[in-house]
Parts: C-alpha cells; structure tokens; sequence
C-alpha cells in the first residue's frame, strides 16, 4: 500500500515536471496505430481476398480485370459447391471426425489431468513432463511409420483401417490428448487444496470430485481445451493426406485440394469459396469465444 | 493434505478387504484410482507415439522393399544425394529466417498494441489473429491464388509501381521467399499473442523506475522488457522452430517442393518419397532428421522443469 501511494504522488509530478512526456506519448500513439494499421491490413487483406474471389464467376476470374473488386457480384460459386454432394460429404466428414475428436479427447485427457494435477503417485512428475514433450513430437515425424504400422495391421487382422475417415479418429488425438491435458493440468493445479479436501470430508469420491468440483471451477479451461482440440482437428492436413484418399472419405482440407484442383485447369472461384467455407467454423468460433481461444494459447506456454 | 484427510479411509479400506471383494478395495485406492485415470493416456501415448518413433528408427534401417536389414545404407545414401543436401540447408534456411522473423514482428506489433489504450486492444488482437485461426491449408490456398503466375493480385498492384511481374513460385529464390512469407504470415500472430500476455506481466513499477532513472526507450526494452520476457521469448521461439521445422502445409500446397526440389523440407520430401514413391524407409530416414532439433527443445525444457522443481 505504502509503495503504491508514493508512486502515485511521484507520478503527477513527473507529468509537469516534463511537459513533453505527452506530447511523444501522443506520438509514440500516433505510430502505433500507424503500424497497427500496417499490420491489420497485411494479416487481413487474406481472407478478404479470399472473400472477393468466392464472389466471382469464372468468367470475370479469367477476364483479368482489377483483381481487387468485384464488378459483378455471384453467389453461383456458394450455390455450386453447397449443392454438390461431394463438398457436402467433405464438410460432413471434417465435421463428424472433429466433434468424435473433440470427445474422445476430452474423456482421456480430463481425467488424466485431474489425476496428475491431484493424485501424486509413483511416476506422475515423470508423466506430466512426458505429456508436455510428447505434445512437442510433430505429425510430421510420425506420419510414414504410422502409416505403415496400420498397413501391418489390416495385414494381421484384416481390419483395414488405412483409406476409412475413423482411422483419423484413432490418429488425431496423439495431436490432441498431450496439449489438453497439460493444459488441464495447469488449470486443475491452480484450484485451491480447500476445495476438494472440503468435498472428501463430505464424503464424495475421487470421481464426484471431479464431476461436481474439478471441472465446474476449471470450466474455461476446459472450453480452451475444447476449442483446441477442435481448430486441430479441423485444420489437420498431413495425416488426411497420408492416410485417406478415395472422395468419399476425405476431410475438408484435403477434399478441397485434391477434387476441385484438376490438372492444370484451377477453378479458382470454386477453390476459395471451398477455403473460406472450410476456415469459416474455426473463424466463427474464434469471433464468438475469442478470450477462450486466447486463453488457451498462452496457457500453453506460460505454464510450460 | 488430501493424503492425510484420505488415509483413515484406505486403513478401514484395508481392515475390510477380507470381507468385501479385494478388486474393489483396490479401485478404492488412491494410486490405483489414479493409474486407471491416467491409463488411456498412458496407453496412447505409448502406442500411438512412442511405438511409432521407435518403429521409424527400426524402419530406417531396411531397404526398400522392408525385407532386409541395411543398417545405416539409407543414411550413406541420402548422403550421397545433392537433393538431400538442398533440403537439409533450406529446411534450415526455412526454419531460422522464419522464426526470426516472427519473433520480431511478435515482438514489435505486441509493444505497439500494448501501447495504445486498454480499450481498443482487444479489436486489435482480434483483428491480428486471424491468420493464425484461418487453417493453413486453406489460407495457403489464399496465399498459391495470390502468387498465381497469370493472374496474380501481387503482380497487378505491383506493376502500377513498374515493378514487372514476379514469378512469385517459379523461380527458386523467389519461391523460398515465397514460402517463408507465408510462413511468416501465418506464425507471426502467435508470437504476437504470447508477447502480449508476457508484456502484460511486467509489473509498471519497473517501468516507472527506468524512467525516474532516465533511462531511454531503448534501455528500458534491454533492461526491463527482455529480462523479463526472457523465459517467454525462450519458450515461443522453441516451439516455433520445432513447428516450423516440422513444417508440411504450407511448403506442401504453395509449391510441393518446386521448382525442382529447391523448397522441399523434410516432411514435404519425406512425403514425397515415403508415400507418393512408396520407399518408406528411406522416407522414415528422412523424416528423422526432425528429431535432433526435438532433442535440442527436450533438453532445455528438462532444465527448466527440473529448476521450476527446486524452487517449488
């Protein structure tokens, strides 16, 4: 209290001692929202882009006008592709792969993180720090022997998994699991010890405390985690690649990229309306839950 | 703590154990409860990434139709190869010029959105990730539509400057320029948020230290800012060398490793050969070469976990 007392007595003096501390602070404002304005337009003018090329028709698309406008504004590339059964049936997947993903993800990682967070035993520090590095192992190290660990598998038990949309099922979540669970764990560490011994000396179980304590209390870390989960499996592409390829059981991502690029003749109207439709989940939740999504990120981090 | 509240609970457990079935007793326990919790996990990680990285060191060492053991002959190989070496200098070029970039323009753009009012930062941030939202696959799209050799909105408003047409994916330096900027605009926000949030945490009174000390605007960022982000910046830039490192889309649709394998990294090449040519364990040898730069990143984290240990 006494700290913040004098620094606030020290700080209108200061402002009149230096008369122009305002007026660079008024500049040093200027600049940033100069540069700001600089950096918006060069992260923004993508998606915007992206927007007015959906809205053209092919005709206009291969006139050469100014790339920059629309002359004559069509909905025809929407109507095109949300008719076509194909498209619907990439969206269908990427959406039935993404909310199975999400769930599976979350029941693994939940308890497991409860059980870090709270239950030491023999190994756990062990764990925990495994999850953390386990989660910096990318996709792109493990792709050819999963690929190839499957092939052996339909080899051994005919079960053919390799070229199935719910192969993606069983793969994505080595993406998922390890994050949300670290996550979790640093959300469940922060919960106060008061909490759930004052549930066990209630007599609740391990479980009950996690169901009416852990995860009420933890509630955004869970949407972070949730969120996470869901932006990655959404926008998850190598492992598609690798692992699925006839048209019916492709995600969006790899739909997109594989059927409407045929050849050397690229439709392109029909190719970034697909991307924008294909980037329009992930963005619509960001619009909505953007502190959660926030939220998420650094905590990756931070409490690494 | 809740060891203690739990003991009398697991000595009754024990007293009764004759009575009632020993299973259930055992589910009572608190270590067993929590290794079944933690059971899927376990049982994932194992299977599903461990196995795996071990099975690519074994595959690595067959030849290419996997029925004989060859020990290092795919790595004398590769060794042997120009293309190998082009991907292992612009696998780095790649990583290093983007991650240095981003860092610095996280850097930048996180100070210049601390610096104006509380009340506009969050449009702002908002506004400034969305590249980072938007899927990679699908905003590369954006990106290969942007640098299309006929038709390229790049071209069109560079050529009102008399800048002439630029192949922006054709030629090969521009074509590594090319990724890299996509690279940079991709990643970029990320850094710009965790520097936020690590700017936020530097207490003002510092700030106001320098100041009374006299110190400029420059000396304030050397002596306040970056000490005090220094685990943060450490951290990012870690993760995002790995990632970027390991990177695949981005490469993968901008320019699939064209023109003539001068932008292929070790995933995109790794693919090309392992799936597309069908050799897996040379595509395995390949993809391995990620692993160095992981054991760089466990190394540091493994020191930091163990002195977050001692001060706790």
């Amino acid at each position: 209290m006494a700290s913040t007392a004098i620094i606030n007595k020290a700080a209108p003096t200061r402002a009149v001692k230096y008369g122009s501390m305002s007026r660079d602070r008024k500049w040093a404002l200027r600049w940033s929202y100069f540069f700001l304005t600089l950096f918006a337009i060069f992260s923004l003018v993508k998606p915007l882009y992206m927007l007015i090329t959906s809205l053209k028709s092919s005709a206009e698309i291969s006139a050469a006008t100014n790339p920059w406008w629309v002359f004559h504004p069509t909905l025809e590339n929407y109507i095109g592709l949300l008719t076509s059964n194909q498209f619907l049936r990439f969206f269908w997947n990427s959406a039935l792969v993404s909310i199975f993903v999400v769930t599976i993800t979350m029941l693994i990682s939940v308890p497991a993180a409860f059980a870090l967070a709270r239950m030491r035993f023999w190994g756990s520090a062990t764990l925990a720090t495994g999850v953390f590095l386990t989660y910096l192992i990318p996709d792109s190290l493990l792709f050819i022997p999963l690929f190839k660990m499957f092939a052996v598998f339909g080899d051994w038990t005919g079960i053919q998994l390799i070229n199935r949309w719910y192969v993606l099922l069983i793969i994505y979540p080595t993406l998922t699991v390890p994050f949300c669970t670290w996550i979790m764990i640093g959300y469940f560490a922060s919960i106060p010890k008061e909490l759930d011994e004052a549930a066990i000396i209630d007599g609740a179980s391990w479980f009950q405390t996690l169901t009416r304590i852990f995860i009420p209390v933890a509630l955004p870390g869970l949407i972070a985690a949730t969120i996470f989960a869901f932006t990655v499996s959404w926008a998850q592409f190598l492992y598609p690649l690798v692992f699925t390829t006839s048209n019916d059981q492709l995600v969006l991502p790899v739909g997109i990229i594989t059927s409407l690029i045929k050849g050397d003749v690229f439709n392109w109207g029909q190719i970034m309306t697909g991307a924008l439709l294909g980037a329009a989940p992930p963005l619509i939740i960001y619009a909505f839950l953007m502190d959660y999504y926030i939220a998420g990120l650094t905590a990756g981090a931070t409490k690494g | 703590m809740v060891d203690v509240a739990f003991q009398p609970n697991r000595v009754a457990g024990a007293k009764s154990a004759r009575k009632r079935s020993s299973l259930k007793t055992a589910l009572k326990r608190k270590s067993t409860a929590a290794f079944l919790m933690t059971l899927p996990l376990i049982l994932l990680i194992t299977i599903l990434v461990l196995y795996p990285a071990i099975y690519s060191l074994h595959l690595a060492t067959l030849n290419k139709s996997m029925q004989r053991f060859i020990g290092l002959g795919n790595f004398e190989f590769l060794f042997k190869r120009d293309t190998f070496w082009l991907v292992v200098k612009q696998s780095c070029i790649f990583a290093i010029t983007a991650v240095v970039f981003k860092a610095l323009i996280g850097f930048i753009v996180a100070h210049f959105v601390h610096n104006i009012p509380a009340k506009g930062q969050r449009k702002w941030r908002g506004m400034l990730l969305v590249p980072w939202v938007i899927p990679p696959a699908m905003s590369t799209l954006a990106w290969l539509w942007l640098f299309d050799p006929s038709y390229s909105a790049f071209n069109y408003t560079l050529s009102f400057f008399g800048i002439g047409p630029i192949p922006w994916t054709g030629d090969a330096n521009w074509a590594r320029f090319s990724v890299i900027l996509v690279n940079i605009w991709y990643g970029a926000p990320f850094f710009m948020i965790m520097y936020l949030a690590s700017l936020k945490s530097v207490p003002d009174q510092l700030y106001e230290a320098a100041a009374i000390d006299g110190a400029n605007w420059w000396q304030r960022i050397w002596y306040v800012t970056l000490p005090m982000m220094r685990n943060i910046i450490a951290i990012t830039t870690l993760f995002s060398l790995i990632v970027t490192f390991a990177n695949f889309d981005i490469v993968r649709i901008l320019t699939a490793g064209g023109p003539l394998d001068h932008t292929h990294i070790f995933a995109t090449w790794a693919f090309r050969i392992g799936i597309e040519g069908s050799d897996i364990p040379l595509g395995a040898s390949v993809s391995l070469f990620i692993v160095p730069i992981l054991a760089v990143a466990a190394i540091f984290i493994l020191r930091d976990v163990n002195k977050r240990g001692n001060e706790a």
